[in-house]
């Protein structure tokens, strides 16, 4: 590799261009997950204690975590959750991927992606706090409901899971629609016509046909839809009640609140799990390797 | 027929909807800037105003976030651009073993949540006597859009003739010239766009930023808190500024990439 290098940008700009990466890949990167794994297996221990006799590898911090009921069920509520806020937003997205990519003519397509991508730009804290609005106990979407007739007392939607979820899959969808639209955008439209002219239905064709054609689509907007959910901190902080924590705040208390950074460094690295975990999983479901994602 | 005139029927609907619910939100937000309620709402809405920009413009400590989000989206475009850039280049010139891993290293933290990014950055600094703030902001900011960076460059990247730097090297030019003369410019307008990107990212980032930022309270982190403490319709008049700026760098990014690829094209 360093021949291949050095032979194109001669010997200063390969410096350059190593250590960059270097930097980037082992101190930026690699050391610091590596230390926050360390972490996890040791205790807390005051500055003057550590390195000593009692600064030992141990399994203490997860041992905490699999006899704490409360966290274990956050934790799981958080994969349930995250997965349902997958599945939602797959089903919400695909119709708009599949009309922006073989319906719409080129300029409805182009107009409709401009419209799509002015909220990606909007920042997650906006957007959410935007849902905070709506679902205020006196807000926009209880005075509606009252005027329609549909109840007689105000709901409240910050109270529960509702919200989370809501928020959730308006903050991420468009996550979900390009890998989705570009996936389905690479299928011959022969291809469809064919399908249809051989008598098959929609049902069928979208089975047969497009679907198994946008997997890698599928897989990258669900691994990142999946990933942005289970870690996000943003909308359960704003839309969820204290009945309703996600992981991703129990590990904040224990930095912030509790003041165990070993404690918080193994919920920590519990949560990077489930995601290698869940991303393994899906890659090896779909058939899809890193390149596809990142495109 | 009249099933496939019901499809279309029905499609439509879904179009409307969609839509409304992508667009709704934010427009119920930026018009509960200009109602008079103490509390941000539309519903009652109790006269027009435009108070609350006055009183976002006395906001000091809006100010003060203000100025840490700009220094450390600066400090990201100083890391960032360079090491994406370089990791372009490296994945561009080098085949052979090795290169796979070094390309799932790159991406993995396109894949990690952001608030283990910030975390493991909090944990490894703290052993060398750097705590939260903006230093270690910029830093931890820029270990996953520097993966942005390099997608972006990397792209145009693939599609650059070496046969112009073989002929310019023939000419005698050296392969600092080539590199400054004939690949920086043809890399242009992808340093330009990701620079964009890259800005908007770092401004925007809560997840990472919240673990990192210690007493350097950035513009994201600001409007949480108001959210749940003190809350008026000040933090709208802030969205809704935030929304017209990022919107029309927003819009303007996209007709650039439009015309260049337009040009591509032809």
């Amino acid at each position: 590799m360093w021949r291949q290098l050095h032979s194109r940008f001669g010997l200063p700009l390969t410096m350059a261009i190593v250590s960059l990466m270097g930097i980037w890949l082992i101190v930026m990167v690699l050391l610091p997950q590596w230390q926050m794994i360390d972490y996890s297996f040791h205790p807390a221990l005051l500055p003057a204690e550590r390195g000593g006799a009692k600064d030992v590898w141990s399994l203490t911090n997860y041992a905490t975590f699999f006899h704490n009921e409360i966290h274990l069920a956050i934790f799981f509520k958080t994969i349930w959750s995250s997965v349902l806020v997958t599945t939602l937003t797959l089903i919400v997205s695909y119709p708009l991927a599949y009309y922006l990519a073989k319906v719409a003519t080129p300029g409805q397509a182009a107009l409709c992606l401009l419209l799509l991508i002015i909220p990606f730009w909007i920042n997650e804290i906006l957007r959410t706090f935007a849902w905070y609005i709506i679902f205020a106990f006196r807000g926009p979407l209880n005075e509606l409901l009252f005027a329609l007739g549909l109840i007689d007392r105000p709901i409240r939607f910050l109270n529960g899971d509702t919200g989370v979820l809501v928020g959730m899959v308006y903050a991420y969808i468009l996550f979900m629609v390009f890998p989705l639209y570009n996936a389905i955008e690479s299928l011959d439209t022969n291809q469809i016509r064919a399908a249809r002219d051989l008598g098959a239905g929609w049902g069928r064709t979208h089975r047969r046909i497009v679907i198994p054609h946008a997997k890698p689509g599928i897989a990258t907007g669900c691994i990142m839809t999946f990933m942005l959910a289970a870690g996000s901190y943003a909308v359960p902080a704003l839309l969820g009640s204290p009945g309703s924590r996600w992981f991703t705040q129990i590990i904040y208390n224990w930095f912030f609140e509790g003041g165990d950074w070993n404690q918080g460094a193994a919920y920590a690295f519990l949560l990077l799990m489930l995601c290698i975990v869940f991303v393994t999983v899906i890659m090896r479901i779909f058939k899809v390797g890193l390149g596809d994602i990142a495109k | 027929m009249s099933s496939s005139r019901f499809f279309s029927w029905a499609f439509k609907a879904y179009l409307v909807i969609f839509f409304a619910y992508l667009f709704l939100p934010l427009l119920i937000m930026a018009a509960a800037t200009f109602n008079e309620s103490r509390f941000p709402t539309v519903t009652p809405w109790t006269g027009t105003t435009l108070r609350w920009f006055s009183a976002l413009w006395a906001d000091g400590g809006m100010w003060d976030s203000l100025a840490n989000s700009l220094l450390v989206a600066v400090g990201v475009l100083c890391l960032a651009l360079p090491i994406g850039v370089a990791s372009a280049l490296f994945l561009t010139t080098v085949d052979g073993r090795g290169k796979s891993f070094i390309y799932a290293l790159i991406l993995s933290p396109l894949l990690t949540p952001g608030v283990i990014i910030g975390i493991s950055t909090l944990i490894f600094w703290r052993d060398w006597g750097v705590n939260g703030g903006i230093a270690l902001t910029v830093i931890a900011q820029s270990a996953f859009i520097a993966a942005y960076v390099m997608l972006m460059v990397a792209a145009r990247l693939q599609r650059f003739d070496r046969t112009l730097e073989r002929a310019a090297l023939d000419l005698g030019a050296s392969q600092w010239q080539v590199f400054r003369r004939i690949l920086l410019p043809y890399l242009r307008p992808a340093i330009l766009s990701a620079a964009v990107l890259a800005f908007l990212q770092s401004l925007e980032n809560y997840n990472t930023t919240l673990f990192v930022a210690g007493y350097d309270t950035t513009l994201t982190v600001y409007i949480a808190s108001k959210v749940r403490t003190g809350l008026t319709p000040a933090v709208n008049a802030l969205a809704l500024v935030m929304i017209v700026f990022t919107v029309g760098l927003a819009v303007i990014y996209e007709l650039k990439r439009r015309r260049e690829a337009a040009r591509r094209i032809a």
